[in-house]
């Protein structure tokens, strides 16, 4: 299977301060490839890398086969097409309707007359279980449930095969989190699609993704989900073996 | 990843009829994806299936993403209703099915008429918004008479308990909207009694009065024009900058923050940028005044020749006791009304970043309304008072 994300010697470095040493990553298709580190272990970092929205300091990232570190600007915005993102917080724009939201990337990139805009982004609206209520709102009357769904249903408008998340379940509840995951599953197996996600909820980690990477020390050790709990890393370690997890694997029975 | 280039799109055919007794054959082939829609639809709309009992789709030999499937599926609803039948040859693309579940797990489309609403033209919507209105607006009043009465209630108190001054908060305050707005004032003020003395100079040497330009000067600076280009400056300055400030705070969640917290956010948000500006107004008036008139010192000296002995003479003679008092008691005034529209505005905002653009222009306009209007009144005032 072909590498869909492959990043391979990242270098990042803010001054004096390195974040990425010699950092690979790889992503196959169809996987549901699981980001975790600690707070500032470069996890937002390595995302803003890999969608090309900031230069590396050294090393190449290459969607679909095609580096793009050195990419025009026009070569870049077609990649850009391809490939879906939801931010931490939502990032809806907030001049916008919900439905505008979903809307603007394709309007950006596709010329579509406006019936088929509007059902379209309505379509993407229900595939991520709003409704026609959710689609005239604007961002500040939905909770955060909502935004988050909102978030995924624009980061589908373009039918991209390769999707980011960063963080999709942080600040929902454990019902909304879990209804979340579910549905990044559901959409991951009817759409084909290979996910990336940075996530902290272990909940999410064992619900939705098939193999994690952890940021450890600017590089990435990267596992299956039953290999990388037994990591004796320290950190690594703790993670998974933590209270916390221990709680969890006893819930799960693994 | 792979979107077909814009090129090669005209060659490409997506879907092909053939007609056959029973039955029409659609063979439908090529990348059906949200790139090529805007292709594959007239080519849709193109097919004549007019009396056709029984429609036969082939789609083996094309692909569908998402967008795709929406737009066969669309069609298809189009000939089932048009009294076809509509079956695949093969297998149906999954895709497709996704769509159907999609659209069937929620109430029926809607269309796009329950999202754009054309109401306006009903008589009877115009009147509910009409109501609207008026309710919109009597509610904005009473929200006015509380930050009014909340803002004097803060004053009152403050006045009482030395200790709700906040000096840092009021000290930062009468730097930011005092001292660094000297520059910008200083010139402004220099430049227009420059301007004054120039136009009131050409008209008056045409009746050989040029003395009486130095009248004009001393008395316009400290009676109007000081004062008044000073507040309209700060109001463009730092009208804008509590509203913003005060606004991004509200949409950060830092004043409910306060509130939670039992701080009252009129008292530390309101009340030291009001005494910072009531403090810093006064003053930057009195530095807009005094190089005014060395302006306009200035161009008599260069333009009429005039020593300035004899322009300080003159000013002497042309300015009463209260010529510059007059000017100078408006400032305060001035200083509260640009603070209460700016923290207002700033207050006010809720939700999202458009409502911080608006009100933050909102606040300036109101500002610079409030104080001309004030300034009319004071002028009609001292009239009366024969001042």
């Amino acid at each position: 299977m072909a590498a869909v994300v492959e990043v391979r010697g990242l270098v990042n470095r803010f001054g004096r301060q390195t974040v990425h040493r010699n950092l690979d990553m790889s992503v196959e298709e169809g996987e549901v490839f699981g980001i975790v580190g600690g707070s500032g272990s470069g996890k937002s970092v390595l995302l803003r890398s890999i969608l090309g929205l900031q230069a590396p300091s050294a090393g190449t990232v290459l969607l679909g086969g095609r580096d793009i570190t050195r990419m025009s600007m026009a070569e870049l915005r077609t990649v850009k097409a391809g490939y879906g993102v939801t931010f931490q917080q939502g990032a809806l724009f907030s001049s916008l309707t919900v439905l505008q939201n979903v809307q603007l990337p394709m309007i950006e990139h596709l010329r579509l007359p406006a019936r088929a805009l509007d059902e379209l982004a309505l379509l993407k609206l229900r595939l991520v279980g709003l409704g026609v209520d959710a689609a005239a709102k604007y961002p500040a009357q939905l909770s955060g449930g909502m935004i988050k769904r909102a978030a995924l249903a624009r980061a589908l408008a373009l039918d991209p095969k390769l999707l980011f998340l960063d963080e999709p379940t942080s600040g929902l509840d454990p019902i909304g989190a879990q209804a979340f995951d579910e549905l990044v599953v559901y959409l991951q197996r009817e759409l084909q699609l290979t996910v990336v996600m940075i996530t902290h909820d272990l909940d999410t980690l064992f619900g939705t993704c098939t193999r994690v990477g952890v940021l450890v020390d600017g590089k990435m050790i990267t596992d299956t989900l039953a290999g990388i709990i037994h990591n004796p890393q320290p950190w690594i370690h703790a993670y998974f073996q933590g209270q916390r997890a221990q709680q969890r694997e006893v819930r799960h029975g693994a | 990843m792979a979107r077909a280039p814009g090129a090669t799109r005209d060659s490409i055919v997506y879907c092909v009829a053939q007609r056959r007794p029973d039955r029409v054959e659609l063979a439908l082939r090529g990348e059906w994806s949200a790139a090529t829609l805007g292709a594959i639809q007239p080519e849709l709309a193109a097919l004549d299936l007019r009396g056709q009992r029984r429609l036969l789709v082939d789609a083996s030999n094309a692909h569908f993403d998402l967008s795709g499937a929406w737009l066969l599926h669309d069609y298809l609803a189009t000939a089932t209703a048009a009294g076809a039948q509509a079956e695949f040859s093969g297998a149906a693309p999954p895709a497709l099915a996704l769509v159907a579940r999609t659209l069937a797990a929620s109430p029926a489309l809607p269309g796009t008429d329950a999202v754009v609403q054309t109401a306006w033209l009903d008589p009877a919507a115009a009147v509910e918004g009409l109501g609207r209105k008026a309710v919109r607006g009597w509610r904005l009043v009473e929200a006015v008479l509380a930050f009014l009465g909340r803002a004097s209630y803060s004053v009152g108190r403050a006045s009482v308990n030395l200790r709700r001054w906040r000096p840092t908060s009021i000290t930062r305050h009468v730097y930011d909207t005092g001292i660094t707005a000297i520059p910008i004032v200083a010139l402004i003020a220099f430049l227009i009694a420059v301007i004054l003395a120039y136009m009131g100079a050409q008209q008056l040497r045409k009746f050989g009065a040029d003395i009486y330009v130095v009248d004009l000067v001393t008395v316009g600076v400290l009676r109007e024009l000081g004062v008044l280009l000073t507040a309209i400056i700060v109001a463009g300055r730092s009208g804008s900058a509590f509203a913003a400030e005060i606004g991004a705070m509200r949409l950060n969640e830092e004043v409910d923050a306060l509130q939670a917290i039992g701080v009252d956010p009129i008292e530390v948000l309101v009340l030291p940028r009001l005494i910072g500006l009531v403090i810093a107004l006064p003053l930057l008036t009195v530095i807009a005044d005094g190089i005014g008139l060395v302006g306009g010192g200035l161009l008599c000296h260069t333009l009429l020749g005039m020593p300035l002995a004899q322009f300080l003479n003159r000013a002497n003679e042309a300015i009463a006791s209260t010529t510059f008092w007059v000017g100078i008691i408006k400032a305060p005034v001035f200083a509260l009304l640009i603070a209460l529209a700016g923290t207002w505005c700033g207050l006010r905002v809720r939700g999202s970043s458009r409502d911080l653009g608006r009100l933050t222009t909102l606040a300036v306009v109101q500002a610079i309304f409030f104080v001309i209007l004030a300034d009319a009144l004071f002028a009609v005032l001292f009239m009366e008072m024969d001042i």
